[in-house]
């Protein structure tokens, strides 16, 4: 089997030599790399996590759900008309960058933190934030306590080497809070040191500790402290020197944001053919060549609505169902920030 | 119908006899001998000699039985009396585990009924798992035929080739309306037993010519070689390696010129076993007896006929023990590859745990993967005593 894996390996790496070779020649050259490399596969090769719930974790039939996983179909359905046409590839987050600078994967959406570290040494940059995560505090509602700041010598239990860390260290320093953290890897470890008491309050990502404590059998017990201390925006990631794949990715997100912002859904996306108003008709592509600009199907944006979604349609499938409230994840014109420039 | 009447009426007398033959020969020994008390003999007497020998032996043996028959009954009451074999559905038609979280007291079966698709099959397409299971029924006869002696031919060779095609051309498809499986879709229980078959059977026979080359005494590049081998690949750890196969090494590579993931990781589990075994190996050539070697090569073998017909048998018979405990202990390590992200049983299960839908069942998970773990371990643990018993035979005799 290890034969046939090389003779493969080899075979279809020359493919894709040669079919990278041959695009300058062919018909319709996109002048993105990528591009032209997901449309010979005639698939998308998008990196995931390998299970983080709500944003990329298989579920009992093995399909890969939530936001992140979404985010995938909806730039497969952009760029090659049919969101199934996708290979996820689960990568943890030690491999996660090598994965997409080596070109194994043609986008990383991994609830990845946007940091001006990475993007500026990574060669890689980011095209979009589909949540805008930060770190918070989840205590016992038996404690009485109200905000972080009365956790003087309080123990907390965080991940070790995440960015949670880093936060806690620096917002209890400017503060001048002495507090003691524990420090466990394995997150359902740490889930159970917390319910058994081990530690005052559990830190990580609010997403996280919202669908945390929405699977305990009595949420009441617990309670989210007001708090958050940290940015968290993650996004999708694309390599650096490729700017065609870089505004499909980034237009994918916004041609998403846009339909939840006209109204533009799953079910009525087809009545809305038939609508007049210039922004619907120039989203769903009946109008202009904006697709076109792209290097993309002017329809793409009804492919993405009428396979996968508007934003809000993916964030409910997704997020709602785990308990998160929207929050500052709503659109602009709801109080959140997810806002998308004009389509036209 | 006469004759029958008569061994009717004949049979009692006999077993009369029989029955009273016995009593009186125990009686009588009974009055000859003194009898032995109660006490000294069977399990009361093994007991009161081995566990109650005194009051200081006494009192450890009821604290430490106290908390035996208080854990296990414990055990039995979580997994199997208050247990929850299965949840009902919910409004959303999805299973609904809030039964199983009402009663903290009792493990939630219900998750392994829900999820072992997905934790035996990863991310194998649903409506293809009989694929990837009659590929495990492959293996483990495959395992079953090759530890029979009768079948130690050369056509075992030719079974096994047979075999590992139509696992592959089973596990990817693409012929005869199968539909193409690629290899990032492959998972659970088939990815951890091609990782270790693959590995091992690889590993072997490269294990043993690095074993040889770093003895033999008039080719002193090859020696070198394989020392550096062996101490570089046993000098880190194989996390390291599978880093190493997984982020270092496709950067190397020009883009699309890049073998998959699991095939590196695959590389890298058949260099680390490599040199591990080869130093096992390496330990049954140096415990064979000089003489061996000086007879055979007083009979005028060439060096390829003593090594594989007087050194090599008796050399890897001496090492089935640590050879196993190898073999054991790199089935388990195969589960390494979590960390780069490949679905292999222990990650697949990982990722059953996490479902937000049910979590805090994970105790019931790992009990399962453990479970799995331990049978073909286990077997493999089996084997090997029997097969050291049968070869002893020879030696012993």
């Amino acid at each position: 089997m290890i034969r046939p894996t090389i003779a493969g390996g080899l075979f279809a790496g020359f493919l894709l030599s040669a079919g990278l070779s041959a695009t300058p020649a062919a018909a319709q050259p996109t002048g993105s790399a990528t591009l032209d490399a997901v449309r010979a596969r005639g698939q998308l090769v998008c990196g995931v996590s390998t299970g983080v719930p709500g944003f990329s974790l298989p579920d009992s039939q093995g399909v890969w759900r939530g936001l992140d996983a979404d985010s995938c179909r909806a730039i497969a359905a952009a760029v090659l008309g049919d969101a199934n046409k996708i290979k996820f590839a689960p990568l943890t987050t030690q491999n996660r960058f090598t994965a997409l600078q080596s070109g194994e994967i043609d986008v990383l959406i991994r609830s990845t933190t946007w940091t001006l570290g990475r993007e500026a040494n990574l060669g890689l940059e980011f095209a979009g934030v589909n949540y805008y995560d930060g770190t918070g505090f989840l205590v016992k509602t038996a404690m009485g306590v109200k905000s972080a700041k009365e956790m003087d010598g309080a123990t907390i239990c965080v991940q070790p080497g995440t960015s949670t860390e880093l936060a806690i260290a620096d917002y209890y320093r400017v503060n001048k809070i002495k507090y003691t953290p524990v420090l466990i890897e394995n997150l359902a470890e740490i889930q159970s040191a917390f319910l058994s008491g081990r530690c005052d309050a559990y830190s990580t990502d609010s997403s996280a500790l919202a669908t945390f404590r929405a699977t305990q059998p009595k949420k009441e017990d617990f309670v989210l402290l007001p708090e958050i201390i940290s940015k968290e925006p993650l996004g999708a990631m694309v390599r650096k020197g490729d700017d065609k794949w870089f505004d499909i990715v980034r237009w994918t997100y916004f041609a998403e944001v846009t339909g939840e912002e006209l109204g533009v859904n799953q079910k009525n996306v087809d009545q809305m053919l038939t609508s007049t108003t210039p922004d619907v008709r120039r989203l769903l592509g009946l109008e202009g060549d904006l697709g076109k600009a792209l290097g993309l199907d002017n329809k793409f944006a009804f492919n993405i609505i009428k396979q996968v979604g508007n934003f809000g349609e993916i964030w409910d499938r997704s997020i709602t169902v785990l308990g998160v409230p929207r929050g500052i994840n709503n659109i602009w014109n709801k109080g959140g920030l997810h806002y998308a420039p004009p389509m036209r | 119908m006469s004759e029958n009447t008569t061994i009717a009426e004949i049979d009692p007398v006999p077993a009369t006899a029989g029955a009273t033959a016995p009593t009186i020969a125990a009686a009588n020994i009974a009055e000859t001998r003194p009898r032995p008390s109660v006490a000294s003999t069977g399990p009361v007497g093994w007991m009161r000699a081995n566990l109650f020998s005194g009051w200081w032996s006494s009192a450890v043996t009821l604290v430490l039985g106290y908390f035996v028959i208080r854990w296990a009954i414990g055990i039995v009451e979580w997994a199997l009396i208050r247990a929850h074999w299965a949840v009902p559905m919910g409004a959303n038609g999805q299973p609904d585990p809030s039964v199983c979280r009402a009663a903290t007291d009792g493990a939630c079966w219900a998750i392994i009924g829900e999820k072992y698709r997905f934790i035996l099959f990863g991310l194998y397409p649903y409506d293809q798992q009989w694929r990837p299971s009659i590929c495990v029924v492959l293996f483990i006869a495959l395992f079953v035929v090759s530890a029979s002696r009768r079948f130690w031919r050369k056509e075992l060779l030719g079974v096994w080739m047979v075999t590992l095609a139509v696992i592959g051309g089973l596990m990817w498809g693409g012929f005869a309306g199968l539909p193409y499986v690629s290899q990032e879709q492959w998972g659970g229980l088939p990815i951890t037993l091609i990782l270790a078959t693959f590995g091992l059977a690889f590993a072997f026979p490269l294990a043993v010519l690095v074993a040889l080359g770093r003895r033999s005494r008039n080719l002193p590049a090859v020696k070198l070689l394989c020392v550096l081998y062996v101490e570089l690949i046993r000098g880190v750890p194989l996390v390291s390696l599978l880093f190493m196969a997984s982020v270092m090494f496709p950067l190397f590579m020009p883009v699309g010129l890049n073998p998959d993931k699991l095939l590196r990781a695959q590389i890298a589990i058949i260099l680390f076993a490599g040199a591990y075994l080869a130093e096992v190996v390496r330990g049954g050539l140096q415990a064979l007896p000089k003489g061996q070697f000086e007879a055979a090569d007083a009979l005028g073998l060439s060096y390829w006929k003593k090594t594989s017909f007087i050194v090599l048998p008796q050399a890897l018979r001496l090492v089935i023990p640590p050879l196993v405990n190898t073999f054991i202990g790199f089935f388990k390590d195969t589960s390494l590859v979590l960390i780069i992200g490949i679905f292999d049983l222990l990650t697949s299960g990982k990722a059953a745990m996490t479902d937000p839908v049910w979590t805090g069942f994970s105790t019931e998970v790992y009990i399962v993967l453990a479970a799995i773990y331990f049978v073909f371990c286990f077997a493999m643990s089996r084997y090997s005593s029997g097969l050291e018993r049968d070869f002893s035979q020879t030696r012993n005799r």
